[in-house]
Formats: C-alpha cells, structure tokens, sequence
C-alpha cells in the first residue's frame, strides 16, 4: 500500500512534571484536529498507546519535532530524554520545569535522603511504622521488579541533552504552543536554543502597567494571602512582590487578570543569566530607607528569597540550589520542619 | 587539589572609595594576603548580584564587595542601593547554604589603605577556617548521576543498589 | 600562539615598572602564560611602558599585526589608563577597545610571595584578555563648559584665585560666609619670617576683589545646594540679611556712632572677643565689602522692637534696611573652587594648659590681636590687669602631634611662634621662652630667622610643656603661671614661672568640613581635611572634576602655599575655560528596545538622567546628565540597560577567568 506523503512525526513526553503541561495541548481544543491533521503522533503516553519500544525501533532522527515537559529526576526520564534526542531532529523543551527545571527543582534546596526521609517518613500524614522505602530493584524468587533510580538533583532538560527551543509557561499558553508548533514545521527554524516567546519583561503587556508609580519607595512588602488588594492598580505599587519586571512576557499577563501577582514562571529574559538575582536586585533597590534596620524590616515581607525569587527556576540558576555545607551536613534542618514551615 | 586548597575572593571595589583605597595600599608598601582578584566598577550601586553568584558559581570562595562610606558616594547614593540589595542577598545566599562570611559588603574610602589590608587579611583567614565552598565541584557531582546512568544503559543492570530490601508495604 | 575562533587578534603588554613590578611579579612567566590565550598575537614586555618608547611599541604592532585590542598590564589604570589609551588612538584603532591591569598597586607592591603575585597577575591579565574582546569602540560626547567660577571662602587662597580669573576676563562668584572677606590673614599683624604687615599686603588685594568688575562678591553668604558635573553646575547661595544695603552703604560709620547703645558692649568675632563692638558694626575698618552688618541677636529692634533707630536717621544714603530678608541666589557655573580654610584647635580640650582657666593664658591667634596696631589695645601686649609681662612663655603644638588631639604637623605654628616671639619682645621686652618639640622652619628663610630669634635672646627649651599651673612652690613664682616642663635637652623637669602664656595652637578641618565634601562629592582624608586627587600629581583637583582646592581646606600651609594653590587652581579653571569643551566619558548607559517599560530605573537615577519616553512607553536616557555610575543597569531586572565598558559579558567574562585557573 503505497503512503501518502508522510506528515512530519512528532512526539510529546512528560518527565517531571504536575501535567499542566499536557492539559496545555489538550487546551488547544478543536485545534488539536489541526494540528493531528498536520502531524504524524508518535509517541505521547498521556494520550495515545504507544510504548518505549515504539520509539526504539524508529531510525534515528526520525521525529521531527519532539516536545518534551518536565525536569529530570529520575533514571527514567533521564533514558527517555536520551532516547528521544537520539530519534529526534529537534527537541523542545516544553514548560517552565523542562525550560528551567520548574517547581520541582526546588527540591535542590535538600539532599535525597532529606527528601526520602520526608516522605517516607516525617510527612505529618505518612503512615509507615515498618519504615518503607523504595528500592531500585526488588528480587523474589528469579523474578526482579525495578523502579527507576531516585537522583540526587532535579535538573532542567538541557543539563541532561541538547535542548534546541524552549517554550516557556507553567504551563506555556496553547497560543504559545501553536505558535511554536507553527514554527517548527515551518521551513525557517530560528536560531538554536532561541525561547519561542517574546524577550521583553511581562510589563510591556501587563493590564495594570500604566498604575505603576515612577517611584516605588516600597516601606515593607505584603504578601499577598495576608493582605487586602486593589484589583487594579500594580501589585509593586501595593508592596506586593511581583516578579513581572524579571520575568518574560507572552503569557499576556494571566495570572494579572486573574488577580494574582506574576511569580515568574516565564524565566528571565535571554539578557538576563540569573532571574532571581535580578528580580532581588530590582526590588531591594526599590526598598526604602539607609539604615539596616529601616531596610530590612522592609525586606521582612520576603520570607523566602529563594521560593519567590527561583520558585520556576531554581536548577538553571547560576547556583542551582543548596550548595553550602548545610546541605549534606544538616539533615535535622529537615526534621525540626523547616521543610513544612516552607509550604 | 589534595592539598588545603587557598580560598580565592573575588573583589568588587567602587573606582572612586574602595579601588582607590586598594591604590593606596599599594602606594603605601602595605603587605595583605594574595587571594583576592579585584574587579573595577564605577560604583557599588554597579554591583549587580548576578555577578557574586556568579563568582561564587565559578569558584570563589568568598566575594568582597567594597564602596563608599554612607553618604560619601561619589555618585550620591549608589552605596546606599548596593546595601539594600547585600541585604537581601545575604538572605537568599544563606538559603542556598552559603555562610555569611563568605559575601562581606564593607565601606572603605579612598584614604583607608590599611582597612583594605586588614578587610583582606581578616576574609582571607575566615575562608581558610570556613573551608572550600567549591560550587564547581558540586556542579560536577551532579554528573555522577549520569556515569551510573551510563554504567547502567551499558548493560550492567541497575548496578549496586539493587540490593534487595524486605518488602515493606502500608497494608 | 593559536588563534580562538572569533577571537579578536589582541595585543598583550607587560610592564617591568623598572624593577617595581618584576621584582615581585615574574614578568616573563605572565607574558608566556598571555601568548597561550585565544586571540593573543602579540605579547611583550617592557621595562617602562608608559615611556614613549613603550606606547610606540604598541603603536607600531597595531599597524603591523592589524591588533583588534590591546592589554596592558602595569600600574593602577586611575594612574595611566589615559595615557595608554592615547597610545592606542594614535595606533588608529579606538581608544576604548583596550583595558588595563594593574598588577602594581593591587599586585606587586602589596604581596611578598613571588610566586603568589605571579599567580595572581596571571589570573588578572586572563581576565582581561577575555574581557577587551567583548569591548567595543565608543566615542567620548562633548559638552560646552560655563567660564563662570564658584570661589567658596575669601581667605587669601580664594582671592587670590579669584584675582587671577578675573584678570583674565572671567567671571567669579566669590561667596564668604564672614560678613568681610581676608579670612585669617586679615588678623595676623605680621608675616614672617620678612615680618612684613599682613594688612599692608592683603588689603589691596582686598580692594582689587571690591574693585573687579568681573567678580561677584557675596559676603555673610553660604552655598547651600550643588548640582550638575563640570562645565555645568548649578548652585544655591544663601544670602544671609545684613540689614544693610550694600549697594549704597559706603561705611562711614555714622550709624555706628548713632547706635542707641552709646558703649560697644558684644564681644567683636573678628577680635575673637578680645573687644567690644556695637549691634551696628564694621568687623574691621579694612573690611571688604566696606559694608557695616546688623547682628540682629544683639539690636534693640529685633529684640524689643522699640528702639528708636538712631542710625536709620544718622545715615544720609538711607541703607539701612531692618525689612531685608534672606535671598537665595541661584547661579550657573563651570567649575568649582573651595578655599574654606581651617580652624583653630581649640585648646580648652587640653585642661593643663588652663585655657579658659587663667585670663593670661592667650592662644596664637589671639596674640596676634594684641600686637596688632589697629587690635583691641593699639599694639600693646598686656595682661589683663592691664600690666605689662616681664616673662612669656610660648608652647609650640598645642593640639598637634598628639594621638590624644591631632596627630599631624600643623607646619607653620613653629615659625608662627617664632614670629611672636619677636613680636611680644619686641612690644613688652619682656623674656620669652619658647617650648619645642622640634623647630619646624623648612620654608625659604625660615631658618634664617629661628637663628635670628636665636640671637635676639629668645630662651628656647626643648620640651614640651607637661602643665600651666599656678601654685608657688617658690617666692620668685608667686603670682605667675608656672610652666612645668621636662627640658630634653639639659635633662631635668624645670618649672618656669612667666606673667603670660601664649599657645601656638595648630590647624584643624572646618567643624563643617564633612557637609562640604557631601554638598561637593568630594573626599576628605583621615586628618578631616579635604582629600586631594594625586598627593604628589594632583595636589589641586579633587576626585570629582571641576572641583578644586585651594588653601588650609587641603591641609596645613603657610600663606605663599595657599596662594600658589589658589593660583594653580585658577590655572586648571582657565585652562578649561580655554579648552572650551569637556569630553565625557563614555561609560554611560543604554536602554535597549526590549525595555518593558517598567520604570524601576527612573528613581534609582540620581541625576534624572533616566525618564519614561511616553509614547514608546520605555525608558529612555539623557546621556549628557548620565555619569555612569550602572546603579540602574544592575537594577533593571529585564536585563535592557547596559552601561559602556562596564557591561554584563565583560564584567562576566573577568569574573569567569580570574577563577579560571585549578
């Protein structure tokens, strides 16, 4: 049976990630017709039949374009992304934690055994008196069961391959996605490793840009579950950390309209190494006051530098996480709740 | 690297209080300790905090950042922004498990030579005592996790840590 | 020598600083070490690079080896980044495609392990290689320069200063906080070591500043506020109500006479208290402006109110104005003079000496009062019993050389001490003994005249004087302050009983020293006094351009020092008068197109260099208010503001390689 020319084959895969990512395609709506008009699926777990072995027999290089979501954790997603960069012409780095390696990052603020021992075994709600843990490879009998190796850090996708375009989000908007996905069948690709969203920051396009005062002179910072907001007026101007100066826009500023202040899921601009760093920097400037004790009690309303400032970010961040000796060094810092007293 | 290791300090000095300060040391024959590598700016108000996480990053041990006493700034208030941002790095740097002494912020005017001599002298000996933060060699721990993966791909099976456990399941 | 893709073929050059710098850096291990670096095609050293052979040698190798870049490593760039700049323009390739090493001052001098300071120059010329190739050629703006001059203080240095401009046709605002100008001088009675009269040689000077159609003169004035850089500073004079017109005020003292209070009954300011004046005064009959001034803490009008204002009817010309208000003047000028002077240490601090406590004990200053013709007692030397001293003793550095007061040199209260010396015996005859630590005369024929006093019979012991008591211990002390003092030289404590005791108290910064150096963003030294931009080369500019010094606001000098300051400050004003123009330099800031407009800049600036442009609705800058500082390139958090030769990749690329090494 002779094929009709063959439709470009894409693949999509999930890693580390909460599945906003994939609710984002399926957001498309009736534009997903279009686009399986468009392409040949290949492989995508949450939504069609295929398996490992699937992809394995395809020649390398075989996919067109595969878009893969979340950071890389584990042994598996880690095989999975190797398999896939090896079948693929171009691999996308779908989403803030794939991008940047997202909220789950923030665990590189603790050691494995930290984390192990949190869920397995601190977790208020855990209930494990024989103090199970999971194993990599469980033996009975001639039969082994494995589960995938835990690693010690989280990471973005391209600390682990190639990546050759990012789309930002948490998740990234379906306009995003079918723009990228425009761009990727089409037969001008941009630059390699370009971010398929705009590089200005968020206040370009933020509804509430024209209500930010020149001068911000913030006397404390508000966080913004403790205090009364006003529905129009820029969050900084409120004394409410908004991470829209730091972060790239193209979400055309949804969690704005939606009331909340941004937290910056779109990473930095590509001018900008470390988001965090210069959402700090722009803010503390802004602080009011010469004296230490007059800063930082403006300051105080920022609890948690690195869960505000690095909350999508933390594993692409110059430092990637906990790096002092108080990491492998001080485990009761867990125990004693530090960890619960960050959520 | 088996050796202690000297620990390295990027400097970040204003070119008007603190780098001329370092002149002055100099013209004056005053002898301090050889870690540290200074980075001209025109003010502290420059030092963006990208940059101390970037040294740390690269390798230094302890980050000095120098400027003009309060109310001495050459361009008015560049000190005064460049303390509220160390204010908050301090913070942020402490979360990410850097000790405090590693980033310092100190006030030298030009005419103190001899602050930036003991300021040196004192970090220098700090960092000794502290030890290497050595971000670098950490960022080359994650790797590891690759070679077993390697190891692994190559056929040996899940390696070591297969060792069986008891089953232990929440019946 | 391999050359990295998209590496700019760069020139290195180290220098040996004779031998300052290969004594303690192995010159030639960093020349080896910067041939392996990507782009490097030429690197040399040489024995003195900032020699003409050494710039040539850079000039030439742009030519012949087409260099992209050129680096040099030698002493602090603040020292020669200009020079070799020079050199790299006059190779034809743009000045700013170069950058400097100091691996002297920050390098050399300051480390004593060869090996260590080697290591160390290593990293730092890396650093700077991978740098430079992320520079890029920049021109420097031009902006015009204002030919006025702000003089602050009408000391001796200021008028001088401001004669010299005015002689060459340029405008001066000269602003005096003293209702008169002349500052200290005006109250010496003579000058040494030639003992000429201090009035007879400062009063026409005085008169020329009247006289000067090319300067302003504000007296009673203060500067308040400065804003602006060189060539373009706007400023803020408070002018202080005299309660006198000085436009028609000649000073014929009528008022004076007329005052409702018939007897001088305040301490005068000028005679340091030593007289009485009236409400209605004339600090001193030469005083310029030759203006009398209301202290209106002691006039019988603002006090009461009901005064019957005789010298409102004494005076013809109608100048006296009890409705004058503060004026606040607001002026433009090019450049900045500061000659605010000093102030006398003030020895009640040192409570053994019995200033303040015994009514003989007078300071240097005060003296000088006393032997003055037209001072308090006509030019006698009295006690204030009116008596005339048979004995006076004169101890030198008072307040000075002391960690417990001042630890420096005041320099000229040895031959201020010497001079009254001659002075006091000369008016009284009576024996003076002079206390020394050392004699300090290093001033033209200034030793000449210690040997001099020598010979005159001045008793002179070398010691200093430990108390000013007055307990007898002996008839001969009774009545008389009795000085005890180790005599070094003969070895013993002598206890010298004199009718007078003067102390030569030294020189000290302002009281309001550090409110200048902010108003003016300058710097001051440990001392306190104003901090001079070169010891040695720049003893006359200040840290921020167009901002000079002139006089004891520097630090302690004789008279012919300040005015040669004051000269050589009206110098560099002149010379940028003449040059017309200044060049800024380029390290100012760029907003980029992908600014998102969200203005955390704008009030970071602090000279307003940063505004919204309201249509793009992004920042935008005025680059000739930019000074560079990068405050608001660290800060914009969308990374769109760059700053010339300070910017991100660069400062990146230093941070990079200086840690590059295992």
């Amino acid at each position: 049976m002779p094929d009709p020319p063959a439709k470009p084959k894409v693949a999509l895969y999930w890693c580390a990630s909460c599945g906003g990512c994939e609710e984002a395609v399926v957001d498309l709506a009736e534009g997903v017709l279009s686009v399986l008009n468009a392409v040949d699926i290949v492989f995508w777990p949450v939504a069609m039949d295929f398996k490992r072995r699937d992809v394995e027999a395809l020649a390398d290089g075989a996919i067109r374009a595969a878009l893969l979501n979340g950071a890389i954790r584990t042994s598996e997603q880690e095989e999975m992304a190797r398999l896939l960069r090896r079948k693929s012409q171009v691999v996308v780095a779908f989403g803030a934690c794939a991008q940047l390696g997202g909220v789950p990052s923030l665990a590189n603020q603790f050691d494995r055994e930290q984390i192990l021992d949190y869920i397995y075994a601190q977790s208020p709600t855990v209930v494990n008196d024989q103090g199970a843990r999971p194993v990599s490879a469980y033996r009975e009998g001639d039969r082994v069961a494995t589960l995938p190796e835990f690693w010690r850090t989280t990471r973005a996708l391209d600390q682990v391959i190639e990546v050759d375009y990012y789309v930002p989000g948490c998740p990234p908007t379906p306009k995003l996605l079918g723009q990228a996905l425009a761009t990727l069948l089409s037969d001008e690709l941009p630059p390699k490793g370009t971010v398929l969203a705009p590089d200005t920051a968020l206040c370009e396009e933020c509804p509430r840009k024209d209500s930010k005062p020149e001068d911000l002179s913030v006397k404390t910072f508000k966080r913004p579950h403790l205090t009364p907001m006003d529905a129009a007026l820029c969050f900084l101007a409120q004394g409410i950390v908004c991470m829209g100066p730091a972060t790239r826009s193209g979400c055309e500023g949804l969690c704005i309209q939606g009331a909340m202040p941004c937290t910056g899921c779109f990473g930095p601009t590509s001018r900008v190494r470390d988001q965090g760093a210069k959402a700090l920097s722009a803010l503390a400037s802004s602080v009011e006051g010469k004296e230490d004790r007059e800063i930082e009690s403006a300051l105080a309303g920022i609890p948690d530098p690195v869960g505000t400032f690095y909350r999508y970010g933390l594993a692409k961040s110059l430092l990637r996480g906990k790096v002092g000796h108080l990491c492998s060094d001080r485990p009761e810092s867990i125990k004693t709740g530090s960890m619960e007293s960050r959520l | 690297m088996s050796e202690a290791r000297e620990p390295r300090i990027v400097g970040f000095f204003c070119s008007w209080c603190t780098y001329t300060a370092a002149d002055l040391a100099g013209v004056s024959r005053m002898k301090y300790a050889p870690n540290i590598r200074v980075i001209r700016v025109m003010c502290s108000g420059r030092i963006d905090p990208q940059f101390v996480l970037k040294a740390f990053a690269c390798g230094a041990d302890g980050v000095l950042i120098g400027g003009c006493h309060p109310g001495d700034c050459h361009y008015i208030e560049g000190n005064y922004k460049c303390l509220r941002r160390f204010r908050l790095l301090t913070r942020l740097l402490r979360d990410l498990g850097i000790e405090e002494g590693r980033c310092r912020l100190e006030w030298i005017s030009a005419a103190e030579g001899d602050k930036v001599r003991t300021v040196v002298n004192d970090m220098a000996a700090r960092l000794r005592a502290l030890g290497p933060l050595d971000a670098p060699g950490r960022f080359r721990d994650w790797g590891k996790d690759l070679e077993e993966l390697e190891h692994a791909m190559a056929g040996e099976g899940p390696g070591e840590s297969s060792r069986a456990i008891e089953p232990a399941r929440n019946e | 020598m391999g050359l990295a893709k998209g590496s700019p073929r760069t020139g290195f050059y180290i220098c040996h600083c004779g031998t300052n710098i290969a004594d303690t850096v192995d010159v030639d291990a960093v020349r080896r070490h910067a041939e392996e670096l990507p782009g490097v095609v030429v690197s040399c050293d040489y024995k003195y690079m900032c020699s003409d052979p050494g710039q040539e040698l850079i000039i030439q190798d742009i030519k012949e080896h087409r260099l992209e870049r050129v680096v040099v490593a030698a002493c602090s760039p603040l020292l020669h980044e200009a020079t070799f700049r020079g050199a790299v323009e006059r190779g034809g390739l743009n000045p700013f495609l170069f950058h400097m090493v100091n691996i002297r001052e920050q390098d050399a001098w300051v480390h004593e392990d060869r090996a260590q300071a080697t290591r160390k120059a290593r990293d730092l010329i890396r650093a700077a290689i991978r740098r430079v190739a992320y520079h890029r050629p920049l021109e420097r703006m031009r902006v015009g320069v204002n030919p006025n001059t702000l003089i602050i203080g009408g000391g001796i240095a200021g008028i001088n200063a401001a004669l010299n401009l005015s002689m060459a046709g340029k405008r001066v605002y000269l602003v005096e906080r003293e209702p008169t100008i002349g500052g200290h001088m005006a109250k010496y009675d003579k000058t040494f070591p030639t003992l000429d009269c201090a009035a007879c040689i400062l009063t026409p000077k005085m008169s020329a500043v009247r006289d000067s159609r090319n300067i302003v003169l504000w007296t009673y004035s203060e500067v308040e506020k400065i804003d602006g850089y060189i060539g373009n500073f706007r400023v803020q004079v408070r002018r202080k109500p005299r309660y006198v017109d000085e436009e028609t005020c000649v000073g014929c003292m009528q008022c004076v006479d007329a005052c409702i209070y018939k007897d001088a009954r305040f301490p005068s300011e000028f005679e340091l208290g030593l007289k009485k004046r009236k409400p209605v005064y004339m600090p001193f009959p030469q005083a310029v402006p030759p203006v009398v001034a209301i202290d209106p803490k002691t006039c019988l009008h603002f006090k009461t109110g009901k005064c019957k204002e005789p010298c409102k009817e004494a005076c013809a010309r109608d100048s006296i104005r009890f409705d004058q208000r503060e004026v606040v003047e607001e002026i433009e000028v090019g450049q900045i003079i500061v000659a605010t002077g000093f102030q006398t240490f003030d020895p009640a601090r040192l409570p053994q000496y019995g200033y303040g406590e015994f009514p003989n004990v007078y300071t240097s200053l005060e003296i000088e009062r006393l032997v003055n013709a037209s001072g308090p007692t006509g030019g006698q030397v009295l006690l204030r019993n009116g008596q005339v001293p048979q004995s006076v003793g004169i101890l030198h550095c008072v307040g000075s050389r002391d960690e417990n007061t001042n630890r420096w040199c005041s320099t000229v209260c040895c031959m201020t001490a010497l001079k009254l010396a001659h002075l006091v015996k000369e008016h009284t005859g009576a024996t003076v003994y002079s206390f020394y630590i050392d004699m300090r005369c290093t001033g033209k024929g200034y030793e000449e005249f210690y040997d001099r006093m020598m010979r005159e019979g001045v008793q002179f012991v070398r010691g200093r004087v430990g108390e000013v008591r007055d307990w007898e211990m002996a008839p001969e002390e009774e009545g008389k302050l009795v000085l005890r003092v180790e005599d070094t030289l003969a070895g013993f404590v002598r206890r010298i009983p004199v009718d007078l005791v003067i102390l030569a108290v030294g020189m000290e910064p302002r009281a309001d020293a550090e409110a200048v150096q902010r108003m003016l963003h300058i710097s001051r030294s440990n001392d306190g006094f104003f901090l001079e931009r070169h010891p040695k080369l720049a003893p006359v500019e200040t840290t921020t351009d167009g901002v000079y010094l002139a006089g004891c606001c520097q630090g302690p000098k004789d008279i012919p020092s300040a005015v040669a300051q004051g000269s050589a400050a009206a110098a560099h004003v002149l010379a940028m008068i003449s040059k017309g123009h200044i060049e800024l330099e380029p390290n100012t800031v760029a907003v980029l197109d992908d600014c998102s407009g969200c203005k955390t800049c704008i009030p970071l600036c602090p000279y307003h260099a940063l505004t919204l442009n309201e249509e793009s609705k992004k920042a935008q800058v005025n680059l000739a208010l930019c000074k560079g500082c990068g405050t608001c390139a660290a800060a914009c958090p969308s990374g769109s503001i760059t700053q010339n030769l300070f910017e991100d990749e660069q400062i990146d690329a230093e941070i990079e390689e200086t840690l590059a090494h295992v």
